[in-house]
């Protein structure tokens, strides 16, 4: 019998556009929470894909990985499976600002990720192009959020013509959306590393009232490693005990032999080449009309806006094991070829380098992530969530966290559930996200360490111990795992109380040991916790005299006891902070809330608000333009609009 | 759990009874702190609610500040529905005010404009159809002291702060590029560094927590206007208060043809001095204008100093004129040129001024003598040094202020406090810093306290922080590899 197909094919839960790093986190957390998911890539061979450097972590970064890899999330675990070198970062520097960074092995950890996704339960994988997203006019009530819509997720249609039918779009489209490739005076419209770019998706957003803007990075070239004269560059090693980034890894399966990164420097030559040939870079003679970072400066910047620099850093990494390329960390540009080619051979052990890849620099069109709910949902389209490059921010690492908790999101949403809302004081997850939705900015937003105000709450060290909770709530994380969570804050918590009990005297042993340590001998007693506050000692210095311990601890236990305890009173006071802060934070303000009924408010401060739409009152007071008086009438007049609407505040 | 703040809440313009009030959960541990019971082994702490409680208030050193009443009250059952204490006091603006700083010192935060109606609003205890009018209050209050905060901050402590505050983002923004690009920048030698601007941050600091102190902050300070008839040796008075010339002095009549302001130290404040013309009518144009100016600056001012030459007895005719100017303004005499054969003596004068404004005793002016000359005697003919006349002047000056006979704005005092407080809060916190360079402790836990430094002395120039330091390490630091 024949029978005609119809242009629909199949019923998902959630359709994922976009295989880089936020829409595989995205995916992989929507289908292990037992949704029904599809995953498009406009090539299967890009997935995960590390288009820009070849790591993953550094400062503040690391921070994130650790957080992922809290909530249940994969880029731990993958890059623990895949990297070729790891260090720890600023260790001397104070526990809230160590950070691991890795160097990838990149086509490995694309290799591995996909392996990921293609074992998963409940995913598919799609290449393809989608076009268009579905949606259905009509204002609904959230039942969980009670947020507002005016509109509602009903499927995706892809470039062949073929409808998926779902009840949640995550949009992760990263560089992709009408990319423009600049390389001087040659331009190319294609996506990252010559792949093809998506050129319908943004008029299909836009159309369904969605605010776009174009933002701009760039990326350095690749050098042929034969063509690489090594012995004039500094070698850079990586550490002799490497700690995984994953809380499930074994740190045994990671002691691995390690490759090396090489650091060589620009010169003024290197400078002269540049500053001759500014008439030819697409930026400095306006071609490019994207807003670049400030943090990641082309070379071209660094030299135009740091003239009295002599000479900047460049560090040649490896992109892989078994790969002839070399990454020229620090010398991004968007200069023509023949210029390219001139200035990086003045660099030592560049001479006689040939490229293999060009450098280049990218436009490409994304989201003002202003629209957005801090759960990633757009504010006015039920189902619609957005994620990594595309929300404006840059790094794999914030494109992954933005992937897993829009993943989350969506999938709380479809069940029912509760959304996960991490908040500035419990994870750099939450500083980033409430950062993009709250503030605006214009460049691509980067993680810092400095842009947590509770930072040193806020430790890579003890991401598991912040955010397991979350990720056992939403069903990420095993019984199992978040038992053994449990188990390890009891023994910290014990070991605590024990070395504050603990007293030693100023005996021969005590008095000894103290001199050997040259730290002051003891007069009265004191106890094992005051001793571990001392700069020279520690909780694993003091060993020798405390007689009591017992040895089951672990490393990462033993860690977080030598903290807790050295940096007590530093800590101490930001949890007292917090807890000012979660005041304001816990007040919310209501769905569709009408700021022209409120008095007194000055008009700057209400067309902002109006704009943002914050969820709470503390989110309201980091609008720029809104004042603290600002902020006391507007408690005041929420006050009486819940007392007259008898809708309850949750405090 | 809230915490505590604290207010003058009566207005200091009335002479009298003042009143601070402090609200929240240390409301009454706080006052307990300063509060020295009439009745031995009473505390506040615990203290009936509803109940008054007679004693004194100390200062650092244990010392009297003032006799007062202390009334407790618990929440819910007050104002605020918080635990609530009222100190009532002696009036005068200088009690007044260290008595509220006492507090502040005791762990209490000087209230933002309208906090107290806020409070009690949100706690439920104003009525929901006053919101409109709590909000407008909490908009003109603290526009209000917006405008204060910027007016009295003078051009020069401004310029201080500023160039303090640039300092200190400078590094600090050092500081976070160091630890976010470690590998390009060192942070080996930033403890030394960071204590050398931590020292030079505290002089300057130091510097100005004095002069907020002493009022020098406030633009306005106490009017002082001298008065008195031409030739009555008024710019040679000024001059001497002021230890220095300042105003020519001459012998014939009506030299000084303009108000010459000058302000000088007494204790805690700072006084304003007009010198003005001579009150008498006259046909000459440009003194005419003097003698207007005399008029409007008597009007003015918050003490008004009167100088008649001790060789002439002052005829009914101009005592009366000088109550015309003085009306019941605090006012002091001054019977000037003392060291030549007197007319008169004080008795005289304050027997006719008496007769004249009607005035009870209690209200009539104090006169003290004047001389150029080094040594003069006193009415009984014993010899009186001119510095310990000074001494008694000033004395007197003094306590008109202490006890309240002399009144200044509210808002001026208020705003000098609270740029003393983020200026204190700023040294607390420049402190910390050198505490942990000295501690040895890593450099990432310097940031927080830098930060706090640079917040509070934003507050004081009325600037918001935003992304100040993001800017700063991009803008000053090649970041990115």
């Amino acid at each position: 019998m024949e029978q005609k197909t119809i242009k629909q094919i199949t019923e998902y839960d959630i359709c994922v556009i976009g295989a880089g790093h936020a829409g595989c986190e995205a995916a992989l957390a929507c289908s292990r929470l037992g949704l029904k998911t599809i995953i498009f890539t406009v090539s299967v061979e890009s997935i995960a894909m590390m288009p820009c450097n070849p790591h993953i972590g550094g400062s503040s970064k690391g921070h994130l990985v650790r957080e992922i890899d809290a909530l249940g999330g994969e880029m731990g675990k993958n890059i623990d499976k895949t990297f070729l070198q790891s260090k720890m970062l600023n260790v001397s520097k104070g526990p809230a600002v160590h950070s691991l960074r890795c160097q990838a092995d990149k086509s490995e950890y694309s290799r591995s990720m996909r392996k990921i996704l293609e074992s998963q339960e409940n995913l598919t994988i799609k290449q393809g192009e989608v076009v268009e997203i579905l949606t259905e006019d009509g204002e609904i009530t959230d039942p969980i959020s009670r947020e507002i819509f005016t509109k509602k997720i009903t499927g995706v249609k892809t470039l062949t013509g073929i409808t998926y039918s779902c009840k949640a779009v995550i949009v992760a489209t990263g560089t992709y959306l009408n990319a423009r490739c600049l390389c001087g005076e040659a331009i190319t419209y294609t996506g990252p590393n010559g792949l093809m770019a998506a050129t319908h998706l943004s008029k299909a957003l836009s159309d369904l009232g969605v605010e776009l803007r174009r933002f701009k990075t760039g990326t350095p070239a690749r050098m042929d490693k034969s063509s690489i004269d090594f012995s004039k560059m500094e070698e850079q090693f990586g550490d002799p005990k490497v700690v995984p980034f994953s809380f499930s890894t074994d740190p045994a399966t990671v002691q691995i032999p390690q490759e090396s990164c090489w650091l060589t420097y620009t010169n003024e030559t290197t400078h002269d080449i540049i500053r001759a040939n500014l008439d030819r870079s697409p930026i400095y003679a306006g071609v490019i009309e994207g807003t670049g970072p400030r943090y990641c400066p082309s070379i071209e910047d660094k030299v135009v806006k740091f003239p009295d620099k002599i000479r900047h850093q460049v560090f040649i990494e490896p992109e892989g094991k078994d790969c002839g390329e070399m990454y020229v960390d620090g010398m991004s540009s968007s200069m023509p070829e023949d210029v390219q080619l001139a200035m990086y051979r003045t660099v030592p052990g560049l001479e006689n380098c040939r490229i293999v890849r060009n450098a280049y620099a990218i436009e490409y069109d994304c989201l003002a992530p202003g629209q957005l709910h801090l759960s990633l949902e757009v504010k006015h389209i039920h189902g619609l969530f957005c994620a990594g490059q595309f929300n404006g921010s840059s790094g794999y690492e914030e494109a992954a966290a933005q992937g897993l908790m829009a993943g989350i999101n969506a999938s709380m949403e479809i069940l029912g559930k509760e959304q996960l809302i991490l908040d500035r004081s419990e994870a750099y997850i939450g500083v980033l996200i409430d950062d993009l939705v709250t503030k605006e900015s214009f460049e691509p937003y980067r993680m810092m360490t400095s842009r947590a105000e509770y930072r040193l709450l806020l430790r890579q060290d003890n991401a598991d111990l912040r955010l397991r909770k979350f990720g056992h709530r939403v069903g990420l994380i095993s019984d199992e795992e978040y038992k053994a969570l449990c188990e390890k804050e009891e023994h910290i918590r014990s070991e605590i109380e024990r070395l504050k009990n603990t007293f030693v005297g100023a005996g021969k042993e005590v008095t000894e040991f103290l001199i050997s340590r040259e730290t002051t001998p003891l007069h009265t007693g004191a106890s094992l916790a005051d001793l571990i506050c001392r700069p020279e000692l520690s909780y694993e210095a003091i060993a020798p005299i405390d007689h009591e311990r017992i040895e089951f601890l672990t490393e990462a236990e033993k860690e977080q006891v030598n903290i807790s305890i050295k940096y007590e009173g530093y800590i101490e006071r930001q949890f007292r902070q917090v807890e000012q802060f979660k005041k304001l934070e816990n007040r919310r303000i209501p769905a569709g809330f009408d700021y022209e009924q409120v008095p007194s408010l000055r008009i700057e401060a209400r067309q902002k608000l109006i704009k943002f739409m914050p969820e709470n009152i503390g989110q309201a007071s980091r609008i720029s333009g809104v004042s603290p008086a600002d902020i006391s009438v507007l408690l005041i007049y929420l006050e009486q609009y819940q007392k007259t609407n008898g809708s309850s505040k949750k405090d | 759990m809230s915490d505590t703040i604290a207010a003058i809440s009566t207005g200091l313009t009335e002479a009298g009874i003042s009143m601070i009030r402090v609200s929240g959960d240390n409301s009454i541990e706080i006052t307990d702190k300063v509060f020295r019971p009439g009745k031995k082994g009473m505390s506040l702490k615990n203290a009936e609610s509803h109940t008054i409680h007679y004693g004194h208030i100390l200062d650092e050193e244990g010392n009297v500040l003032d006799e007062v009443m202390v009334s407790v009250m618990k929440g819910p059952r007050s104002y605020t529905k918080e635990d609530v204490t009222e100190i009532s006091c002696h009036g005068g603006i200088l009690v007044t005010r260290r008595i509220l700083e006492r507090i502040l010192q005791s762990g209490a935060r000087l209230s933002e404009p309208g906090e107290f109606t806020k409070r009690a609003f949100l706690n439920g205890r104003i009525d929901l159809t006053q919101a409109e009018s709590v909000m407008s209050l909490i908009r003109s209050t603290s526009d209000l002291a917006a405008k204060n905060a910027l007016s009295q901050l003078k051009g020069s402590l401004r310029d201080k702060v500023i160039s303090l505050r640039k300092e200190l983002i400078y590094e600090i923004a050092y500081l976070e590029s160091a630890l976010d690009d470690p590998e390009n920048y060192d942070l080996s030698d930033f403890g030394d560094r960071c204590t050398d601007l931590c020292d030079r941050t505290l002089l300057t600091l130091n510097e100005l927590i004095a002069s907020a102190e002493n009022g020098r902050l406030m633009q306005d300070g106490i009017k002082v206007c001298i008065l008195g008839k031409p030739n009555a040796g008024k710019s040679s008075f000024l001059n001497f208060l002021l230890e220095e010339e300042r105003a020519i002095v001459t012998d014939i009549p009506g030299t000084t043809r303009d108000t010459v302001e000058s302000t000088m130290r007494l204790g805690d404040l700072t006084l304003r001095l007009m010198d003005t013309a001579g009150l008498r009518e006259t046909e000459d144009v440009i003194e005419q204008i003097g003698v207007e100016r005399a008029r409007e600056a008597a009007k003015n001012a918050d003490l008004i100093l009167y100088l008649m030459d001790s060789a002439v007895m002052p005829s009914e005719e101009e005592l009366r004129q000088a109550f015309d100017l003085i009306e019941e303004k605090p006012c002091i005499f001054l019977m000037s040129k003392a060291d030549t054969e007197r007319a008169f003596e004080k008795e005289h004068l304050l027997s006719s001024y008496k007769e004249i404004s009607g005035l009870s005793e209690d209200k009539l002016p104090t006169v003290f003598l004047f001389s150029s000359k080094q040594e003069f005697t006193d009415e009984t003919g014993a010899k009186i040094e001119l510095r310990q006349e000074r001494h008694q002047l000033e004395k007197k000056i003094m306590e008109m202020f202490w006890h309240g006979d002399v009144t200044m704005s509210e808002k001026i005092v208020i705003t000098n406090m609270r740029q003393k407080q983020h200026l204190v809060a700023a040294a607390e916190s420049v402190k910390a810093v050198k505490q942990t360079i000295e501690d040895e402790m890593p450099e990432d836990l310097l940031a927080g306290d830098l930060m706090s430094a640079y917040t509070e002395l934003g507050l004081i120039i009325g600037e918001e922080v935003e992304d100040d330091l993001v800017n700063e390490i991009f803008s000053k630091f090649c970041m990115g590899k």
